[in-house]
Order: C-alpha cells, then structure tokens, then sequence
C-alpha cells in the first residue's frame, strides 16, 4: 500500500507544467487534492513515470463574482463549500459539495481535479451538466473551452486531451427567485452515491420555468433527464406532474448493473429521489417555514 | 517564515534518477526539516522520519481517517498526501494536543466518555473533531454523527465518540491548537 516510484515535479507556471506533460508523452499524471489519485498509487492502479503536481503555480484557484462564476480548478472543494458568492450565487453547487466525501478530504480535494476524474458516481460531475457550466482547458497551442455536455465521454473519461490541464471551471449564476435540490441514496453517508439526482428551477424571460433535471449512477456519464424536463414544462410542477415525470426518468435510464445495484435497483431509487426532491424543492414557503 | 519550496524542476534532470526531496514542516510548533522520496506518504514521514507515531495508519487509502492531522489548520488525511506535497505547512498531530500532563479538554472528554477502546482511531477521530467544532458551533447530535463518519472505529461502536464529542461541544467554541495556524 505504498506508491511506486515517480519522478516529482512542482512547475511554477502553466506553460512549465504543459512542457513537462509533452515530455513525458502521456506517462505523467497532474496531482491536484490527490484524494482520488494517492490512493490510485497506493494500490498501483497507475503507475506514472512522473507526477506534475500543480499546487504552486499561482492563480489556479480562486472564485470569481460574474456571471458566469469562474472557479479556478485547483480551488479546493472546501473552500468553494466556504464562499459567500458560491452560497448567493450558485446554491446547487454548494448543497451538493456536501455529499463530496467529508470535510477532510475537502480539505484537500480540488473542483478541478473531481471533474477531470470523471467518476460516474462524483457530484460535481453532475452539478456541471445540470447547470449547463464548462470548463477551460490549456494546451501548448492555446485554451479552449468544452461545455459540460461535451465533456464526458464515459466513466472515468473526458474529452480533456492527456497534453492539456483544466484550468477554470465555469458556473452560470442562477436567477434571483431560483429553487433548486440535491439528493443521493449511498450506503454510507460521505461514501459515493449509487444514485444522485440535481435539479434547478428558475424563472425564465418569458415569465415560465426553465426546469433543469441530472442524474448520476443511471449511465456511464452524468445525464440531464430532458424528457422528465419536457413533462413538467409541459404539464407544471403539481404533485401529478411530478409524479408522471418521475416515472418517465426510471423508463428513459438505461443504467449499468453492478455490485452496489442492478440496473432495475437503480432505475427504481432513481424514480423515487427525483419524485422526492422536486417535492421538496417546489413546496410552497408558506408549507415549510 | 520563510516557506522551503519542494524540489523545483528544470528541464535536464527530467530523465536523472529519482532524487530525494527536501521537506521542511513546523510539526506542533517547531521546524523539521528531512528528506525522502517523492513517494513517501507524509503519514510515513511523520512516523518514521520524525518519530511522531501517535498519528495511525489504517487503510492507507483514505477511507478510515486513521491518520487525519490538522494541516494549516484542517483536519486532512496523510495517506493521500505525499509529504513533498506538504512541505511548507504547518501540521499539528496528536502529540501537539496536551500540554505536559495536562489532556486537551477534547481528550478529556474522550476519557470521561469511553469514546476509546483499543485507541487505534483516536489520533484520528481527535483531529477530525477538533477541525469540525472549530468551524460548526452548537452542533447537534446528527452533524455531529455526520461528522464522524469521516473516521472509523472497529471498538466502540461510535456512542462514546459522539457523546465525547457533544460534551466537547456543549464547553463553547472549540480554538484550533497551537501551532495550527501562523501567530
Ligand atoms: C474517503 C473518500 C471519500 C470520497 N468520497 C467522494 C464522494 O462521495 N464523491 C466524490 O465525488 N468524490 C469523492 N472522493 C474523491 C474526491 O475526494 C477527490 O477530491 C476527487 O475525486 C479528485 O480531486 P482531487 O483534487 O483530489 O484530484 P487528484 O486525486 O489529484 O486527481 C484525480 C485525477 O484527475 C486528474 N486531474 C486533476 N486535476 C487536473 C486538472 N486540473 N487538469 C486535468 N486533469 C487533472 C489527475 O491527473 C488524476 O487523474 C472521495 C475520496 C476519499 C478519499
Ligand atoms: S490510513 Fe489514511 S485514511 Fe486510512
Ligand atoms: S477504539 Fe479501537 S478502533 Fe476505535
């Protein structure tokens, strides 16, 4: 239970830490929290000839106040949990940091490094697709951004090349007047969800709804339920609306079975946490103050 | 204080063999400097680089919180970090929590609980409490137990820890140790 060995790198600056990637030409691995990585070398899941950790290039964490909200990759889960802006600004966010592991690992634990590891079980993951964030990514020809629906290609991968670094991760600010709700059944608290389910409803210019649903441990990847979304723009968001969305959600999923559930367990704790938080995020005030 | 910057890079000793690299720390207060391997988990470098064995490993792939430190004053796990990563921080670990005979009020109230049996956990379970009544005042039973799930104890079943841990609570805000943070 102890890592292999590695070559260790602390470039001071992006364009360094890109050189040293080229070099190694795929066979090094960027440290962020190390929360997921450590572990990874402690049993040798991965053995990487080098690990360019990217704690001491400065700017690469921070959080700003526009809109869209521009989080700095190596920003540790913590601090983003801790921010005034994030609590106002983009609320979902901070409910489901809560679920991350616990206040130790988010001590160390990066936004930056949950999404680029792309856990099909992870929160973050599903806070970006369902709030339509992005990220941006730097490689030596230059930074481009991926949306969050772009990003995920199935578990454990992204669309981020092995020569780039995720740099800034995007959230849009939500609409004054916005609910939103976050629910994961696990076995454990603080352990991974067998599935997680994310929604937000804000007010749109034409004076309705815009409803957007995700969901986690359903797939490979984090998936926004857009035919459980068309129900309740269609129908609103009564308790029958709700119901007949819920149940769209389990028929429209086609999860993956294994040891934590099989893909009916799944489908059916699905149904019931979305049915559950759209409840709770559509209550009136007056029903719960 | 001046911070000692780990092992920097410059593109020629990209190939050399792997070297050993300084790591400099204020451990409960005083400087300690060593050197190791890049790969030497900072749990190991506190326990045999330094000799503080009262700070456990369990798991070693952080899950049971054994070896949890305060690091610049959060609870943090030290088998998922290498101790180059930490160079330059400020650790408290069990050792930095009584003073002479004295036991911090949170042992003690540990002691006065049955929040141990064997004590394998405590380190762990100590440093986790501590960050969490440092930064959540007057919580109540379920946060806490919320709380300590980030540990886990093979003894106890958890009563005692989460009796302990309310007791400590119910005495007022709970200052990080000294050390923990910069005067
Ligand atoms: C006990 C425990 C419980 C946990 N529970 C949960 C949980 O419930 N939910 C959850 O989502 N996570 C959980 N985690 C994992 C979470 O804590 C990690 O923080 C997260 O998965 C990875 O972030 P990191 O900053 O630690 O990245 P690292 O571990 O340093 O890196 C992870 C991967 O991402 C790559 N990477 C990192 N940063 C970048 C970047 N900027 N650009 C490109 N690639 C990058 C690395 O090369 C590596 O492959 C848990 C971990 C532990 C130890
Ligand atoms: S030894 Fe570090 S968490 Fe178990
Ligand atoms: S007292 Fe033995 S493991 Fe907790």
């Amino acid at each position: 239970m102890k890592p292999p060995r590695f070559h260790y790198h602390a470039p001071g600056s992006i364009p360094e830490a890109l050189d040293l990637l080229a070099h190694y030409a795929g066979d090094a691995r960027l440290l962020a929290g190390g929360q997921s990585l450590v572990p990874m070398l402690n049993f040798r899941l991965v053995e990487p000839r080098a690990l360019i950790d990217l704690a001491r290039i400065p700017h690469l964490s921070g959080i700003g106040d526009g809109d869209p909200i521009v989080i700095g990759a190596m920003t540790r889960q913590r601090a983003v949990e801790d921010s005034p802006i994030i609590a106002r600004r983009a609320p979902l966010l901070r409910e489901a940091l809560r679920w991350v592991g616990h206040l130790p690992t988010r001590s160390r634990g990066t936004i930056g490094g949950s999404i680029a590891h792309a856990d099909p079980a992870a929160e973050l993951p599903l806070i970006l697709v369902t709030c339509e964030g992005s990220v941006r990514v730097e490689g030596r020809a230059g930074s481009r951004m991926i949306a969050a629906g772009e990003l995920f290609d199935s578990m454990f991968t992204t669309r981020i090349g092995a020569d780039e670094i995720l740099t800034e991760v995007h959230v849009p600010a939500v609409a004054p007047g916005s609910r939103h709700g976050f629910e994961e059944y696990a076995r454990r608290h603080g352990d991974f969800a067998i599935v997680a389910v994310a929604v937000s409803i804000e007010p749109n210019a034409a004076g309705g709804q815009q409803v957007r649903l995700g969901a986690s441990g359903v797939g490979q990847i984090p998936q926004r339920l857009v035919a459980a979304e068309a129900i309740l723009e269609r129908e609103g968001l009564s308790a029958d609306a709700i119901a007949h969305a819920a149940a769209q959600a389990a028929a429209s999923v086609d999860p993956v079975g294994d040891a934590n559930g099989s893909a009916d367990y799944r489908r059916h704790i699905l149904g019931t946490l979305l049915e559950r938080t759209l409840t709770r995020t559509t209550a009136p005030i007056a029903a719960t103050a | 204080m001046s911070t000692v910057l780990p092992h920097s890079t410059s593109a020629t000793d990209i190939d050399a063999p792997i070297d050993e690299v300084a790591v400099s720390l204020i451990v409960n207060g005083k400087t300690r400097h060593g050197r190791c391997e890049p790969r030497r988990l900072l749990v190991d470098f506190l326990r045999e680089d330094l000799g503080l064995t009262g700070t456990h490993a369990g798991c070693e792939h952080g899950i049971c919180g054994a070896c949890t430190v305060l690091l610049d004053g959060q609870a943090s796990r030290t088998c998922t970090l290498l101790a180059v990563q930490a160079s330059g921080a400020r650790i408290v670990t069990v050792e930095g929590l009584a003073s002479g005979e004295q036991l911090h009020p949170l042992q003690q109230c540990f002691h006065e609980h049955h929040a141990l049996q064997c004590g394998f956990c405590t380190p762990g379970m100590l440093m986790t409490a501590i960050d969490f009544l440092h930064t959540h005042a007057n919580p109540d039973e379920g946060e806490v137990r919320e709380a300590m799930s980030a540990a886990v104890c093979r003894c106890t079943g958890y009563t005692g820890i989460v009796n302990a841990v309310m007791a400590a609570a119910a005495l007022g805000p709970m200052p990080l140790p000294a050390g923990a943070l910069p005067e």
